[in-house]
């Protein structure tokens, strides 16, 4: 077709495409879960890995896995729907503020989660499933709100006006038209809510107590606490395996559940809510989601306040003067976290639009098969990842261990499968005849690719970053293996601090909360000022 | 039957739809003309109750339709860009109304293939919506808002994106098909050959407005003003009165004559003169002769008495 194309330069821009992320994937994943597995099967005595597997403790475990996610994710849906329906269909002002501040949850460490919830649940319900539940739902309201929320935002509402001159009334109409065109955005917001909550690390452990426990625990307790690794290794390869089955589960619903039609641009769809009725929906959503959301952060500052019977800022100013839970000042893991995010995120960015490019290139299923691998460390239970750094490179030719890189590298490996999801659904929703016009026009490929994939992919890889920013400070659990004790990030550090007796520690836990909580803010509200087109989902 | 009062429709101020009254009968169909954005699709979208008027009603039947949802109205409307459910295949498009009525599915079937027959697209019931023409989605766009047979169709330029043969041979299906079943339609164009055609009214609208509702005879023979006139393709304005271009009778030769051709264009079996005369007026005449003035000739310009419209 095009013989003026350098065909070797083509080749060589798939290869790097294809080949830096696998590389890094292979290094830096494959190989610390291989290492994992290979010594905790190869050691000896305890238990055959078998008799871990049909362990009832083992089925118990792996039970309350599946039934915890199951209903989070129902939990989670059904909390975030009527801000969805809002987002969707209404324009309101401040409505670009909302959907920045249901993100901020989001992208909180789960930790600083679990701390919210067991400052404000009744006595009777800290702790068990129904505040395991509570707190995925508030973690991962976000995801759904803004999934299918955006997506709603783009149906015209005339086809739903179609269906009503056909004689369907509202409910019919809901059920047979607006709720099978929202299946695809609704299915993979379920996809992600249920890997979250699959393998939730944080809230499980604080808010689950010795009696809850998940998969994802349970190889932390195994690894750290019992030192028996076979069954560390056995876990883990059941939660990788089941990660796996989840993930290609999805992306054949996804395919099967795709729509293929002319989405709207949000102008046309949004409209004022004019009448009573619609005023009070609108309200009620979001003053319903406003308390959900807000009442535990508010509680939060509320504790991170409460010194010496008073409130005051006690917990703040000790924030600056060393401690005796951290062998740095507080400011300094305030510090540490922004360069190790920094660092993560240019590295996810890299690796991660790098693939992005390659993926939204090509339909073929090896493509496919290699989205699906990037997708992987995200269910992989970062607590694994950590262990696996801290066993696998921390010997010659490999010694990384205390190497400054090695936490971005490993807080990278949670960013990159959210890069490649931003960034690709925007390159493919790039008509096909922009770039045919352009090169109409004259453009020859390389300038095509300038002119028209690079800018529309440059807004995406922007909100790419800053979401990869916020989930290298809030990473916890494969950074608590990893970061020296000298440079402790904020969750980190958090974690030191509620690990010691004492109100002015415990204050000083809750004011990093807060600290952390106004940055991730921060930063997710820069990333939504560059979004200019709204064309991916997150 | 049906009647819009009064009905007035503002958006962000800017009124789309201004006091317009119009009553249309059981089994007639008026035909909507006006120009872009004058508003035929507020007022389709107003009957049918998806959009609520700012001020005004609509009555069905002797019936206030204000409280009346659109899925109860048994109204019909063909989008002017179709809404197709692209969730759905041909078939379950047309067969949607129908099983809105829990009709027995063998039933709904028959009907589907006859609706599909009915705009020439049998055999199509299987394909995916997206993957059709332009022309095909219009044609499955009308096949599904027929299918139920509803009280009032209102069809919004429903033939727009189609090619002159087909677009042609479904102008005669329609005007068959609105005599066979006697249904009432309001339908939306802004092309005046199709209005003329299709109407036993047309409704003439400007900027919100009804300019003037009456036959096609009666407009073309009584325009309502000289805006009007002018969009009929009337084109000669004096003294506020139209003079009909047939009324304008020019002769070559016969004395010095009283002006000059500019233009001779053939429209088929006629031929449009514009003549410049003298006075510095420019007047459009037809003539029917093969032989006609070409640009350039002095001719001498007579008007007929009988072809002056007084305007109001
Ligand atoms: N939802 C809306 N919000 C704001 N303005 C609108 C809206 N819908 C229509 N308008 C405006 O109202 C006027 C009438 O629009 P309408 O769609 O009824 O025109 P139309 O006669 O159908 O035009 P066309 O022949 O181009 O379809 C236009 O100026 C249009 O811009
Ligand atoms: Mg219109």
């Amino acid at each position: 077709m095009d013989r003026h194309r350098d065909p070797l330069s083509a080749r060589a821009w798939r290869a790097v495409g294809y080949g830096v992320p696998l590389a890094f994937l292979a290094f830096f994943f494959v190989f610390p879960l291989a290492e994992i597995v290979r010594r905790g099967l190869g050691s000896g005595g305890g238990e055959s890995p078998w008799s871990v597997l049909t362990d009832s403790d083992t089925r118990q475990v792996l039970w309350f896995t599946v039934w915890q996610a199951v209903a989070s994710t129902a939990l989670t849906i059904l909390v975030a729907f009527p801000a969805a329906y809002v987002l969707g269909r209404y324009e309101f002002p401040g409505r670009s503020a909302v959907r920045a501040l249901v993100t901020v949850p989001f992208v909180l460490p789960t930790v600083v989660v679990a701390l919210a919830f067991l400052a404000i649940l009744p006595q009777g319900l800290q702790r068990g499933w129904a505040a395991i539940l509570i707190a995925h739902a508030f973690f991962n309201v976000a995801v759904v709100v803004r999934v299918v929320g955006t997506f709603w935002a783009r149906l015209d509402p005339r086809v739903s006006e179609a269906a009503a001159t056909l004689g369907a009334g509202p409910w019919r109409r809901f059920r047979e038209v607006t709720l099978p065109l929202l299946a695809p955005a609704l299915s993979s917001a379920a996809a992600i809510v249920f890997l979250f909550s699959f393998t939730s690390f944080g809230i499980v452990l604080i808010l689950g107590g010795p009696a809850y426990a998940t998969l994802e625990t349970e190889i932390y307790n195994q690894a750290v606490r019992v030192f028996d690794l076979r069954a560390a290794a056995v876990l883990s390869l059941v939660q990788l395996t089941c990660v796996a089955l989840a993930v290609l589960a999805t992306t054949r619903l996804e395919a099967r559940l795709a729509i293929r039609g002319q989405l709207r641009s949000e102008r046309d769809v949004l409209r004022r809510a004019r009448t009573r009725g619609e005023k009070l929906v609108v309200l009620a959503s979001l003053g319903g989601l406003a308390l959900f959301l807000g009442l535990p952060l508010a509680a939060l500052v509320e504790r991170s306040l409460a010194v010496g019977g008073g409130h005051n800022l006690a917990a703040y100013r000790a924030l600056t003067e060393p401690t005796a839970a951290l062998l740095a000042t507080p400011w300094e893991a305030v510090l540490n976290s922004l360069v190790y995010a920094t660092g993560a995120t240019v590295i996810a960015v890299v690796v991660g639009g790098l693939a992005a490019f390659a993926i939204a290139r090509s339909s073929r299923w090896s493509t496919r098969l290699f989205d699906g691998l990037l997708m992987l460390p995200l269910g992989a239970s970062a607590v694994m990842l950590g262990f696996g750094f801290v066993i696998t490179f921390d010997r010659a030719p490999v010694d990384f261990r205390s190497a400054p890189w090695i936490v971005p590298v490993a807080q990278a490996l949670v960013a990159i499968p959210f890069v490649v999801r931003i960034v690709v659904p925007t390159l493919r929703a790039i008509d096909e005849r922009q770039r045919e016009a352009a090169a109409l026009l004259g453009a020859p490929p390389r300038r095509v690719w300038r002119e028209i994939d690079l800018p529309i992919a440059l807004r995406a890889l922007a909100v790419a970053a800053g979401f990869a920013f916020a989930i290298s400070l809030g990473e916890f659990g494969a950074t608590v293996f990893l970061a020296r004790p000298d440079r402790p990030t904020l969750p980190v550090a958090i974690f030191r601090f509620l690990g010691r007796p004492g109100e002015l520690n415990a204050a000083e836990a809750y004011a990093l909360a807060v600290v952390l909580m106004v940055v991730t803010a921060v930063s997710v509200f820069l990333v939504e000022r560059i979004r200019v087109r709204r064309l991916g989902w997150f | 039957m049906l009647r819009v009062e009064h009905s007035t429709v503002r958006f962000d101020g800017r009124t789309a739809l201004d006091d317009v009254t119009l009553d249309v009968g059981d089994g007639e169909v008026v035909t909507v003309l006006g120009p872009s954005g004058s508003g035929k699709t507020t007022l389709l979208r107003v009957i049918a109750g998806l959009q609520r008027p700012d001020q005004g009603r609509v009555v069905l039947d002797g019936r206030d339709l204000a409280s009346v949802p659109p899925h109860r109205r048994g109204i019909g409307l063909v989008f002017q860009d179709h809404a197709l459910f692209h969730h759905r295949d041909v078939a379950g498009n047309v067969a949607f109304g129908l099983r809105m009525r829990n009709e027995p599915a063998a039933a709904i079937g028959r009907r589907v293939r006859d609706m599909l027959e009915l705009v020439g697209l049998s055999g199509f019931e299987d394909r995916s919506v997206a993957t059709l023409s332009g022309g095909e989605q219009q044609r499955v766009a009308l096949a599904r808002a027929l299918a139920p047979g509803p009280r009032v169709l209102l069809l919004d330029e429903p033939l727009g994106s189609l090619d002159r043969r087909l677009r042609d041979r479904l102008l005669d299906d329609l005007a068959r098909l609105f005599a066979e079943v006697q249904v009432t339609a309001i339908y939306v164009t802004h092309d005046q050959a199709e209005a003329f055609a299709l109407g036993d009214r047309v409704a003439v609208m400007r900027t919100g407005r009804l300019v003037q509702v009456g036959t096609p005879d009666a407009i073309w023979a009584q325009p309502a003003d000289a805006d009007l006139a002018h969009f009929l393709g009337l084109r000669n304005v004096r003294d506020g009165s139209v003079v009909r271009p047939e009324a304008v009778l020019v002769r070559v030769g016969g004395g010095d004559g009283n002006g000059v051709v500019l233009a001779a264009i053939r429209q088929g079996p006629t031929v449009r003169l514009v003549v410049s005369l003298d006075s510095g007026e420019t007047l459009e005449a037809l003539v029917t002769s093969l032989e006609h003035p070409e640009p350039g000739d002095r001719v001498s310009v007579e008007i007929d008495p009988a072809g002056i419209v007084e305007l109001p």
